[in-house]
């Protein structure tokens, strides 16, 4: 499970703090992991990953795909690309109940819309649950993937808007409100239930639970960053570890790797090859 | 026994106003145009049901005909919201919404355990989630065996199943490939299925474990090609990704919206007449 980041004797100099992110999040994925892939940004690290240090990490997604390798980055996670390029599609219920809950999954890799001190997520609404003053769509596959995966990586961007001190809604469990809640499970869930969220990784920095409290702090910024970037951009007073390291930068090939499959992409998905030609 | 019917006729029959409708598909072969048929029909009052409401229940929603929604998840995948669906929980627009929200997880163990005749689900599922406490048919139960206090929803039992599928035989077999979802447990979970398939053919040529569903448990079978459009048909066209991204800025605006819905769906001249791949509306 130890990831294998490239070298940094070839650093790339010129690349974004968004490359950034998605190199880092990639890295935290290590050969051969069966990763259980969610929609958005973990689904471009982990492909990313596949195509530099992890060509045999294994990716699922819930729409019942099992061991994809996509050319391109699908828009949904139930893209026609995900099918024709698995070892194997099986039903959703299979899916969930065999696959995830059945305990195949080391790393489960979600994005969300919030996430706080305790790294809890909230991907359901903003506000109050009967008079939202957002409704956003909801838990999905996060609330499984979070809990019966062995550990979650969570990727997102970093601001007072995502990272708030306290989520609005627990759509999915990251340590609880009081980052005990793990801890206090009956042992026959906690036999059966996964660590939790032990990598967050942003534009900005990577943040990893506090090994007593559960809390979410600074381990390694990114290069050029600064603390107080990392203290505007949270919603809570953020902590940073004694031992703060630095992000090794991407390498020149990583983000080549990257730039390319965007760009693949981005031409799949506003050209005319998604436009309904027979696609076999 | 399946019976092959148009599509008005399959809805009109088998689609009535109060119904608990469910429309799967996960993310490929969404029935768009059996969808777009129950517009048409103007049905009211109906209990949707689908794991990821999708394009075809912004739809729908937006254009009345939904009281209640029952869904895990309700974006539209890697583009945002569904407004439609938005303005209906958050302003109560064009009517109030009623909804009760799951996670994939357990509406897929509920699709399960309505098929298979139980009247519940059970899951290692909602540990330390709030849905439990909004959603009233989230509940636990004690394993017999073990103790372990695991999640319970309800079995899925709709009035009626809608699927579109890639193809049927002339006795009305049909025939589902790639992303499977949980079209076989909708169908069978159902009092009555509709489904309506690409094409029809002499052969399924299939392999021995192919998802088929017999014509026995099928009540209507209407023929639509690009019935899934703008989702896909695994085999006959791709996902129109673009579409999806247009989408929302036709659904973010009321009036935007209704005349999207006028001119490509109420006034439709043929039953599948929705703008077909490669044309944007």
């Amino acid at each position: 499970m130890n990831a294998s980041p490239e070298t940094s004797s070839d650093s790339a100099h010129d690349y974004t703090a968004a490359e950034m992110m998605t190199v880092t999040a990639s890295r935290a994925l290590g050969n051969g992991t069966t990763c259980f892939v969610g929609i958005g940004l973990p689904g471009e690290a982990a492909n990313l990953a596949r195509r530099t240090h992890a060509p045999d990490v294994v990716l699922v997604y819930e729409s019942g795909t099992l061991q994809t390798r996509p050319d391109i980055l699908p828009l949904s996670i139930g893209d026609g690309e995900l099918c024709d390029t698995a070892l194997t599609t099986v039903s959703v219920p299979e899916m969930f109940r065999y696959w995830l809950q059945g305990g195949h999954i080391d790393v489960g890799f979600l994005g969300t819309a919030q996430i706080d001190r305790y790294g809890n997520l909230n991907t359901t609404l903003i506000g109050d649950y009967r008079e939202p003053k957002v409704r956003l769509p909801g838990g999905g596959g996060a609330p499984e993937i979070a809990t019966n995966s062995r550990e979650l990586f969570v990727t997102v961007k970093h601001s007072t808007r995502t990272f708030v001190e306290a989520v609005d809604f627990i759509t999915t469990l990251g340590y609880g409100r009081d980052g005990r809640a793990r801890d206090n499970l009956n042992p026959e869930t906690a036999r059966h239930m996964g660590r939790g969220p032990t990598r967050v990784i942003t534009d900005l920095c990577l943040l990893e639970p506090d090994p007593d409290s559960r809390e979410l702090i600074v381990t390694s910024l990114h290069p050029g960053v600064t603390r107080e970037q990392v203290i505007e951009a949270t919603g809570w007073e953020i902590r940073f570890a004694d031992a703060l390291a630095t992000t090794p930068a991407p390498s020149t090939h990583e983000i080549e790797v990257l730039r390319e499959l965007k760009k693949r992409t981005d031409h799949h998905h506003s050209g005319t090859e998604a436009s309904g030609e027979r696609s076999s | 026994m399946a019976e092959f019917l148009g599509l008005s006729e399959a809805i009109a029959r088998h689609v009535h106003d109060g119904d608990t409708v469910a429309l799967e598909g996960f993310t490929h072969l969404i029935p768009f145009a059996a969808g777009h048929e129950i517009i048409r029909q103007r049905r009211r009052e109906l209990t949707l049901i689908r794991m990821t409401p999708d394009l075809i229940f912004d739809q729908m929603i937006g254009m009345g005909c939904a009281s209640k929604l029952i869904f895990s998840w309700g974006g539209n995948p890697g583009v945002g919201s569904l407004h439609r669906l938005r303005d209906a929980v958050e302003h109560g627009y064009p009517a109030p919404l009623e909804i009760l929200e799951h996670s994939h997880a357990a509406m897929a163990c509920a699709w399960e355990a309505g098929a298979a005749g139980l009247p519940m689900a059970v899951l290692r599922g909602y540990v330390g989630s709030d849905l439990p406490r909004v959603n009233p048919d989230i509940r636990t139960i004690e394993c017999p065996f073990t103790g372990e206090q695991l999640a319970a929803v309800p079995a899925n039992r709709p009035d009626v199943s809608i699927v579109h599928a890639q193809k049927a035989d002339r006795a009305g077999n049909v025939l589902i490939e790639g992303i499977i979802g949980v079209q076989k447990e909708a169908v069978l979970a159902a009092s009555r299925a509709v489904i309506t398939v690409e094409e029809v053919v002499d052969e399924l040529d299939t392999h021995p474990n192919a998802c088929v569903l017999p014509a026995w448990c099928i009540n209507a079978i209407a023929t639509v090609p690009g019935g899934a459009w703008p989702s896909y048909s695994h085999g006959y066209y791709a996902r129109n990704n673009r579409f999806y991204k247009e989408w929302d800025a036709i659904a973010r605006d009321r009036d935007t919206f209704a005349r999207w819905m006028e001119d490509n769906v109420i006034n439709a001249s043929s039953p599948n007449a929705q703008p077909r791949a490669g044309e944007s509306a």
